[in-house]
């Protein structure tokens, strides 16, 4: 029973680290399957996750703090896509000084508009979270351990921002594959001259699907300072970007194995942090570092080729100039 | 629009980094300016900061010290047509082989046997931890920058792993080995300046950097001046090109990322045997990333990757001042400079590029 339980809540708690890891996964879907290196996850998350808890803090309502957060991740995707797209610049160069910026940037405005070192304040009025949604009688289901905790745990007691990011997978799979958008999406990552030949504009697409990015590392980036945790601190993003950026990878630029991936990336995270100093049989205590590196190391197994094959849309990377 | 834009050679090495570098001081002023302190005033303690005391300048050149060997490391690799990210985790890894034989040799073995081995061994750690991604992408056609990432987020893990669990000094809290011996600590450049009769302030400023002066020297010999410099510019402007002049282009990129890996392990010498004197966590500080701007600003040539270190060094030590005297503004401001100039000399350089083409075509035209 004991077992059961702890079963039950690391799934929970895997759940919960997956969120903002998909959210920007799916993010990175959008802009990579158009041809676009999307490094700069991390660092539209980092904005995002500062602009919401900045402006929760200031107007005491989450909903504001979601605008700013996708406002702000909105503005460093369109500088993105003019230093890329438009002006052809190199997309990793682009991406890491949005990461370095931002990583200072937000501390810099945090210290001077609260004065806290950094910070924002705690986030603790009513409203000023996304709290947990507990669904209809979940507290009485709670009592009855095999389907009652699962219902309770699982399914409810969650906030809205991971219900939403559960239905974008689905979502994200019919746009992609299914709507005229998403064929010259998948097109232009492919191969942006037959879309240019085609009379559909490359550099517009791309603009969309960075922006898209944008939006949802947003809600990403919201979720971090507003859901998981109650305001924003230094670098909280702590690799998530490059993580979800692995994830993608892993999940082969697709909706549901990139799914997967994040559960697996959150579940060896949520195992982390439970088998610290416990002796397991046979093994006896691994380290949490080396349970915490696994989803770097499985990765590169991948990109290796050595646990199946990922192939990157064939455009990636490459800005488009008509005139070659 | 896309016609070659060809700058003559002392636009595009000096005119234009320095449009861009201005471009984003200004951006980083209009910061300053938001935040409610007067830019000029920030400059000029920055400056101050930075140059106007003789500790002041021993801590500039100590900062640019590393960033002399992580840009350095970028340069290489770049010459090559690869984007190194990974000289954040392989300075860190390439610190602990120094480290490694400071803590073995540093009270058993004379000064000028402990220094040799120390650098080679730095050297060697850097290289091993870039050869499995310089590997990958030379044989398996793994992206070099995912990989690079990947083995930051490994190098740190193990560092963690090994400081918290092998190598912490027993009956201690903080994850740091024990301290190394006498034998195995760089001189510091206010003894070497005593020695010969010139006082100086007391600052962290030590040996590695008359070693790092080397090293660029080095780099511009081997990219330069010699065949294998040659191959590796080739493979980096046009590898199929390469390929017909019977250059092996998978050859060159494990040998060009070996070379990168070695560079950023020097920073070990200066942070750890020049400074610090023991192995603590997360000893490189984000040199690798500062590394990329460097290189970037230094458009990869030892001289310029020397300005840059020495102005980004600046920037570090300066910041402390700024943080120090504006209450306002705290280090981070330097991250966000460092930003700003990694996107306007790397991402936005086409923005002034095209209109200074137009301006000296139109001039050559008259």
């Amino acid at each position: 029973m004991e077992t059961y339980t702890l079963i039950v809540l690391t799934l929970a708690a895997t759940i919960r680290v997956a969120t903002p890891l998909l959210l920007a996964a799916i993010a990175g879907m959008f802009s990579e399957r158009s041809g676009v290196v999307d490094l700069g996850l991390e660092g539209k998350m980092l904005g995002a996750a500062f602009a919401a808890a900045a402006g929760s803090a200031a107007t005491g309502s989450a909903w504001v703090g979601l605008g700013s957060g996708i406002a702000t991740a909105v503005l460093l995707a369109l500088l993105f896509a003019y230093a890329t797209v438009t002006q052809r610049g190199n997309q990793v160069v682009a991406a890491m000084a949005i990461n370095i910026m931002v990583a200072g940037l937000g501390p810099t405005l945090a210290l001077a508009w609260f004065n806290l070192g950094g910070q924002t304040p705690q986030l603790d009025g009513p409203g000023q979270r996304f709290t947990s949604l507990v669904w209809p009688w979940a507290n009485t289901a709670a009592e009855y351990p095999l389907p009652g905790l699962l219902y309770a745990q699982l399914l409810s007691g969650h906030n809205l921002i991971v219900y939403v990011t559960v239905a974008l997978v689905p979502l994200s799979a019919w746009v992609l594959f299914r709507t005229r958008f998403g064929l010259r999406l998948r097109a232009v990552g492919e191969s942006p001259q037959a879309v240019d030949t085609a009379g559909i504009s490359v550099t517009g697409l791309r603009y969309q699907a960075i922006l898209i990015s944008g939006v949802l590392c947003g809600v990403a980036g919201t979720y971090l300072s507003t859901a998981a945790s109650a305001g924003f601190t230094r670098d909280m993003t702590a690799g998530k970007g490059y993580l979800a950026l692995a994830a993608l990878i892993f999940g082969k630029w697709k909706p549901y194995p990139t799914l997967f991936a994040c559960l697996l990336f959150a579940f060896t995270d949520a195992l982390a942090s439970r088998l610290q100093g416990v002796s397991l049989p046979l093994v006896g205590v691994i380290p949490v570092q080396a349970i915490l590196a696994l989803p770097y190391v499985l990765t590169v197994l991948l990109l290796a080729g050595f646990v199946g094959k990922a192939t990157a849309p064939a455009a990636i990377g490459l800005p488009y100039s008509k005139e070659k | 629009m896309s016609a070659p834009q060809k700058l003559p050679r002392w636009a595009e090495l000096g005119l234009l980094p320095l449009i861009n570098l201005a471009a984003a001081l200004l951006l980083s002023g209009l910061v300053v300016k938001i935040l409610g302190e007067s830019p000029w005033a920030a400059f000029k303690l920055l400056a101050s900061g930075a140059f106007g005391t003789q500790e002041g300048i021993g801590y500039t050149l100590y900062y640019a010290t590393n960033f002399i060997f992580t840009g350095l490391g970028v340069a290489v690799a770049y010459h090559a047509g690869l984007f190194n990210i990974g000289c954040e985790g392989q300075a860190y890894i390439g610190g602990l082989g120094s480290g490694l034989i400071a803590l073995w040799l540093g009270d058993r073995a004379p000064f000028f046997v402990v220094l040799p081995i120390a650098i080679v061994a730095g050297a060697a750690f850097g290289a091993a931890w870039a050869l499995i991604p310089a590997w990958l992408q030379a044989r398996r056609g793994s992206h070099i920058v995912i990989t690079t990432i990947m083995f930051n987020f490994i190098a740190a893990s193990l560092m963690t792993y090994l400081l918290v669990n092998v190598l912490i000094k027993p009956g201690q809290q903080s994850p740091e080995s024990r301290e190394f011996g006498p034998q195995a600590m760089l001189p510091a450049a206010h003894e070497l300046f005593a020695k010969i009769g010139i006082t100086f302030s007391p600052s962290p400023l030590n040996l590695a950097f008359a070693i790092a002066l080397l090293a660029s020297a080095l780099v511009w010999v081997l990219v330069w001046r010699t065949r294998w410099g040659y191959a590796l510019r080739v493979v980096g402007q046009n590898p199929s090109a390469a390929v017909y002049a019977g250059i092996s282009p998978s050859r060159i990129i494990i040998q060009a990322m070996l070379l990168s890996g070695a560079l950023a392990g020097g920073l070990g010498l200066n942070e750890l045997l020049g400074s610090q004197h023991r192995i603590l966590i997360d000893f490189p500080g984000g040199a690798g990333f500062v590394g990329i701007a460097v290189a970037l600003m230094g458009r990869n040539h030892p001289i310029g990757i020397l300005v840059s270190a020495v102005l980004f060094g600046a920037l570090a030590q300066g910041g402390a001042q700024l943080a120090f005297d504006m209450p306002k503004i705290n280090r981070d401001m330097v991250v966000v400079i460092q930003g700003l100039v990694i996107l306007f000399c790397g991402a936005l350089e086409n923005v002034f590029r095209a209109p200074l083409a137009l301006l000296f075509r139109a001039k050559g035209e008259k």
